[in-house]
């Protein structure tokens, strides 16, 4: 015990661990943290798209045209189909995580987590049918 | 043997090794035996030098919180049958400093405990003659959650952003101090609020979620922080458009 140099009697030596870089690969709910985390990058993609979508629009109907047709291209196809489903995840994760972030009371009752959560899907639901309702029309 | 089960136990000598080691031993298994009892089988069979906490075997005091193959567990109240035929891999809890074998250090925890004030502040005390402060159970239902914590420190082992960044105040210390600002009783919000606004405390959490999923007494740190950034985000944005006061 003497012998070593990094030990005393009155403050033994800790072993400090260092956290992985690949921490996020140890367990499934990391991973999909993480997952949710990069879902980000493809919301701020979707944005993008949509105000190029409106500046093709607002330049007339050839630079719409031209707009989808880039559109249609399999790069950027593939990369709307991948970024479609991480918002949807997105959204998922969101929904799931507001019932905790928000007590809702009515009066002196506690409103249920299920129905916090459920009145998130259901406008998500209503929002949906509107733009569809829209589409449609148009 | 199918009424015994290996165990491989972390094991960390600071005066004769700079690395940690596993020793394997194997231990009786009957249905109603806990981790905790394999580590005493051990302790007092086996090996009378291996080294961790423990005191009250019934999940209330929070002290035998080790990691069982890799998740943050309570030795007492996880049962090795539920892990056969085994190995069993026990060590020491992560992201705090190891002390000897299965023994961390938590005084970060301890210094950030008392930090967040958790215990009922007031601005005047009332005299005793004018009796008890009253509460409903509905005002007791606000906090009750919270106030289960045993300060187990399995919520920290699980939380990466506190491995990342020891500054990060952490999950049971916000959700403790969220306990006393949900007590009607408690007038001590504003003063925590300065200590968790900070970027170091719920500004730090990404909310992963883990130290809700292994919390032993369902707790839900998580969504202690997360309603602390709400109602941090609230308290600024009435500063901003009320600057004088509502």
């Amino acid at each position: 015990m003497a012998g070593s140099p990094n030990y005393t009697d009155y403050h033994p030596r800790w072993l400090r661990r260092r956290v992985s870089t690949y921490w996020w690969l140890g367990s499934w709910s990391y991973f999909a943290f993480v997952l949710r985390e990069a879902s980000c990058i493809f919301v701020a993609w979707f944005v993008v798209y949509l105000l190029l979508l409106v500046r093709a629009v607002l330049q007339g109907e050839a630079n719409y045209q031209q707009f989808m047709s880039w559109s249609a291209t399999p790069a950027i196809f593939w990369l709307n189909v991948v970024s479609f489903l991480f918002l949807v995840y997105h959204a998922y994760s969101f929904f799931d995580a507001a019932p905790r972030a928000m007590v809702v009371h009515i009066g002196k009752t506690r409103v249920p987590a299920s129905w916090v959560a459920g009145g998130h899907y259901a406008a998500w639901v209503v929002a949906s049918a509107v733009i569809f309702w829209v589409l449609l029309r148009a | 043997m199918g009424d015994h089960i290996t165990l491989q136990i972390a094991r960390y000598l600071p005066e004769k090794q700079s690395e940690p080691t596993f020793d394997e031993h194997e231990v009786p298994c009957p249905k109603d035996w806990v981790v905790l009892d394999g580590l005493n089988y051990i302790k007092d069979k086996i090996d009378g030098t291996l080294s961790y906490r423990w005191s009250c075997r019934m999940g209330i005091c929070g002290s035998c919180g080790m990691t069982v193959n890799g998740e943050p567990k309570l030795t007492c109240a996880t049962f090795m049958a539920d892990y056969a035929p085994g190995p069993l891999r026990i060590e020491p809890l992560r992201n705090f400093p190891v002390i000897r074998d299965l023994i961390v250090d938590i005084g970060d925890f301890m210094r950030k405990l008392v930090n967040v004030k958790p215990f009922i502040v007031r601005r005047y005390d009332k005299p005793l003659s004018e009796g008890e402060y009253l509460q409903t159970p509905q005002e007791l239902d606000e906090y009750k959650q919270f106030s289960m914590c045993i300060n187990c420190m399995l919520c920290y082992a699980a939380c990466p952003i506190y491995g990342l960044d020891p500054k990060f105040i952490g999950p049971a210390a916000i959700a403790l101090a969220q306990r006393y600002n949900l007590d009607n009783r408690d007038e001590g919000a504003k003063q925590r609020m300065e200590v968790l606004s900070e970027h170091a405390g719920i500004w730090g959490c990404t909310f992963v979620g883990e130290c809700t999923k292994v919390c032993p007494k369902h707790v839900d740190p998580a969504g202690a922080i997360q309603r602390y950034k709400l109602t941090a985000a609230l308290e600024e944005m009435k500063t901003f458009f009320m600057p004088r006061g509502a």
